[in-house]
């Protein structure tokens, strides 16, 4: 069973306080976040009755739209969603355009409405390889949720309108801390930039770009909003991103240590995000790995959360030739990751390795 | 302001708000599909909402957590591969919508004018999914769902129920395949819904990505939403006698308080916190702009400010101009009968000041 307050964990099984290294897998709500839910329970009447309740709900909705796009510089428009998935999930079987290619290193979310789309590879350090030419739909990511990559999608963006196609960037990982790519379709995921689990957003150039289904959002998207959710989504992007030279110090301290006692850094040559890096342990399995870190109360995991536990090597590392998939940690970084969290966890990876 | 727009959405019960916060905190945030301590912890508090919410139905089927009923009904539809359908002609828009664009063929089976679909209403031959939802969003009529989940499967067709209205007040029907629910219907928070699906009943996903969910629906799942749709069904459970009883007596206030308007819709077979109500002659939208501390509403929330009649109204044989003289109070757990008064006195004298009735 789950602890009754959370310092049960930390009080009878470890002695030392827990660690959390995988923010790339969902990220602790932010305060301010939190506070922003509490008029959103209050503010309970549905924000598509015309009551006075309702336009109550519907304002504050539309001024956490509002603030999104603010927070993100975002000037076309925005669907609330349930989630990152539902988001991709919209803009594939919703685009005016069909799905033509995707990257070989695309989340599951894209990865499985792919069908017969054309596969974009990647070279060993990760980068997609930019296709001659392109029509139609694109679905290339800004960031990789297991090594860190950062696609060059200003380039790549460049080629995909040159060819009059669409670019649909998975900026799941990447909203919130870096700026937005010049994509037409963008989905974000509120619970991976400090908000709650639950709530995401389509953010689409232009409506026609899309068909729609009818019902909420403009007819894009059904479903009765998740208002606290939304509010929630806007003050986690408002408190904005500047912790990220932090977490760069850290990953910097983190890839040199790793090297330094004889792991490998995956994609260490191209740029990456500073929250996520893939390290490798060699002769260790990540399964093998992932049980000695819980069991220290350190939380990494092998690949995405949505795959871990299914035990199959990382396709995003198969998809780059990586070697030896199987041996490969994620370690991903939050707002509060500290320095001496990342020295335990060194001292942990040199325990576990010899 | 008194609401009574209960069909629309109902009040977050404290029960439900304080379920959500311990799923918030600074300590509890982990990814239920991480299989590291915190995940499992967080997993631990889904299951043990899931098994909350499986109290609303039948027993022998598996419940599936969604964004909300829509979802449940797309995922129910699109995913149970139906080509013919057959929906009844008062359904919400979440499924009229779905089964056209599954079926632009689909049948409409048809409502008497106290707006009920006839158990022995024919199913026309080879059709793969009925869709009849358990109690209607505007009128509240309570659809003999058990017979027409029987009539389908007789004819080869699996059943769909959409329960949002009714689930936590009645019970879903035990034979239907495949039943979807909301949580703010029940007190609980908008953003999850459930799609429960009988066991041996095979659907695909309409949804890709991480293949959360037993591989039926991807997404983080959210601990905090779960957590908050399992205290309001585990409330709705325990509360379900006494909740039943207050509002048969809001029912009766209500029906005396506007007794000489006409109701829409079945008295009897009708979950009673559902008045939907009509004038001749009655001008809704400046009654509405009368009564503006008043939350009610003309017809369903979603179709609100569309200026379209009600397609259930018109289904039950009323006219383009008799429909839009109906208004929908709805009440439920919270309502107080001085609200119903207050909401009555204000309605009624607003009605006079119109100069009908």
């Amino acid at each position: 069973m789950f602890p009754a307050k959370p310092g049960h964990i930390r009080d009878h099984i470890v002695s030392m306080p827990p660690i959390y290294l995988d923010h790339a897998a969902t990220t602790p709500l932010l305060p301010a976040a939190r506070a922003a839910m509490q008029p959103g329970f209050d503010l309970w009447a549905n924000p598509s009755s015309p009551h006075k309740a309702g336009r109550a709900a519907r304002a504050a909705l539309e001024d956490a739209r509002a603030g999104v796009k603010a927070a993100l510089g975002w000037e076309g428009e925005l669907i609330f969603t349930s989630g990152a998935s539902e988001a991709l999930s919209l803009a594939i079987t919703r685009c005016a355009s069909p799905l033509m290619a995707v990257s070989a290193v695309e989340h599951e979310a894209v990865l499985r409405w792919a069908g017969d789309a054309v596969r974009l590879p990647v070279a060993a350090g990760g980068l997609v390889h930019l296709p001659d030419a392109l029509a139609g739909l694109v679905a290339v990511q800004h960031v990789n949720n297991e090594t860190g990559v950062i696609q060059p999608l200003n380039a790549i963006a460049a080629a995909i309108h040159a060819q009059g196609g669409l670019l649909l960037a998975d900026c799941a990982q990447s909203a919130g801390k870096i700026a937005l790519p010049p994509a037409d379709l963008i989905a974000i995921s509120a619970h991976k930039f400090g908000g709650p689990i639950g709530t995401g957003a389509l953010l689409v150039r232009d409506w026609a770009m899309l068909k729609p289904t009818g019902g909420q959002e403009r007819g894009y998207r059904g479903g009765t909003e998740n208002l606290p959710g939304a509010m929630a989504m806007a003050a986690a992007l408002e408190a904005g991103g500047d912790w990220l030279a932090q977490a760069a110090r850290l990953r910097a301290m983190l890839d040199e240590g790793i090297a330094a006692i004889g792991g490998e850094v995956v994609a260490a040559a191209v740029p990456r995000l500073p929250t996520i890096a893939g390290y490798r342990m060699p002769g260790r399995s990540a399964i093998a790995q992932l049980i000695r870190f819980d069991g220290m109360g350190i939380a990494v995991s092998a690949g995405s959360a949505c795959s871990s536990g299914s035990l199959k090597a990382s396709p995003v590392l198969i998809a780059m030739g990586h070697p030896h998939p199987a041996e490969v940690i994620r370690v991903s970084l939050g707002r509060e990751t500290t320095e001496a969290e990342i020295a335990r966890f060194l001292s942990a990876w040199r325990e576990i390795k010899a | 302001m008194i609401y009574l727009d209960y069909q629309a959405t109902t009040p977050l019960a404290p029960e439900a708000r304080e379920a959500m916060l311990r799923w918030l905190g600074d300590d509890t945030f982990a990814n239920p599909h991480s299989p590291h301590r915190p995940g499992r912890a967080a997993a631990a508090a889904v299951e043990v909402a899931r098994e909350q919410v499986a109290a609303l139905f039948p027993p022998g089927g598996r419940v599936i957590f969604t964004s909300g009923a829509t979802e449940a009904l797309n995922l129910a539809i699109l995913g149970s591969g139906a080509k013919r359908l057959a929906v009844s002609a008062i359904e919400h828009a979440a499924v009229l919508d779905t089964a056209r664009f599954a079926d632009p063929d689909h049948a409409i089976l048809p409502v008497s004018a106290a707006g009920m679909v006839d158990p022995h209403t024919p199913i026309p031959q080879g059709t793969d999914l009925v869709a009849v939802m358990l109690v209607n969003n505007e009128i509240g009529t309570i659809q003999p769902v058990a017979a027409l989940a029987e009539a389908a499967h007789a004819a080869g067709a699996l059943f769909l129920c959409d329960a949002v209205q009714g689930a936590g007040k009645l019970a879903p029907p035990a034979n239907a395949d495949l039943i979807a629910i909301s949580a703010h219907k029940l007190h609980g928070p908008k953003g999850i819904g459930a799609l429960w699906v009988r066991d041996g009943i095979t659907i695909a996903p309409h949804m890709h990505g991480g293949g959360q969910e037993q591989g039926l629906r991807s997404g983080t799942l959210s601990p905090a939403l779960s957590a908050g749709f399992g205290a309001a069904a585990a409330l709705c459970t325990s509360l379900q006698e006494s909740d039943a009883q207050h509002v048969e007596s809001l029912w009766e206030t209500a029906r005396a308080l506007f007794a000489d308007w006409t109701l829409n819709g079945d008295a009897d077979a009708r979950w009673h916190g559902n008045l939907n109500i009509r004038r001749a002659g009655l001008d809704v939208a400046r009654l509405m702009s009368d009564c503006r501390t008043m939350a009610f509403s003309a017809g369903s929330a979603c179709a609100s400010g569309s200026g379209r009649p009600s397609h259930v109204l018109r289904a039950l044989g009323l006219s383009d101009r008799d429909a839009k003289t109906a208004i929908r109070l709805g009440f439920g757990r919270n309502t107080r009968a001085e609200d119903l008064e207050m909401a009555a006195a204000a309605i009624n004298a607003a009605v006079r000041a119109q100069g009908v009735g």
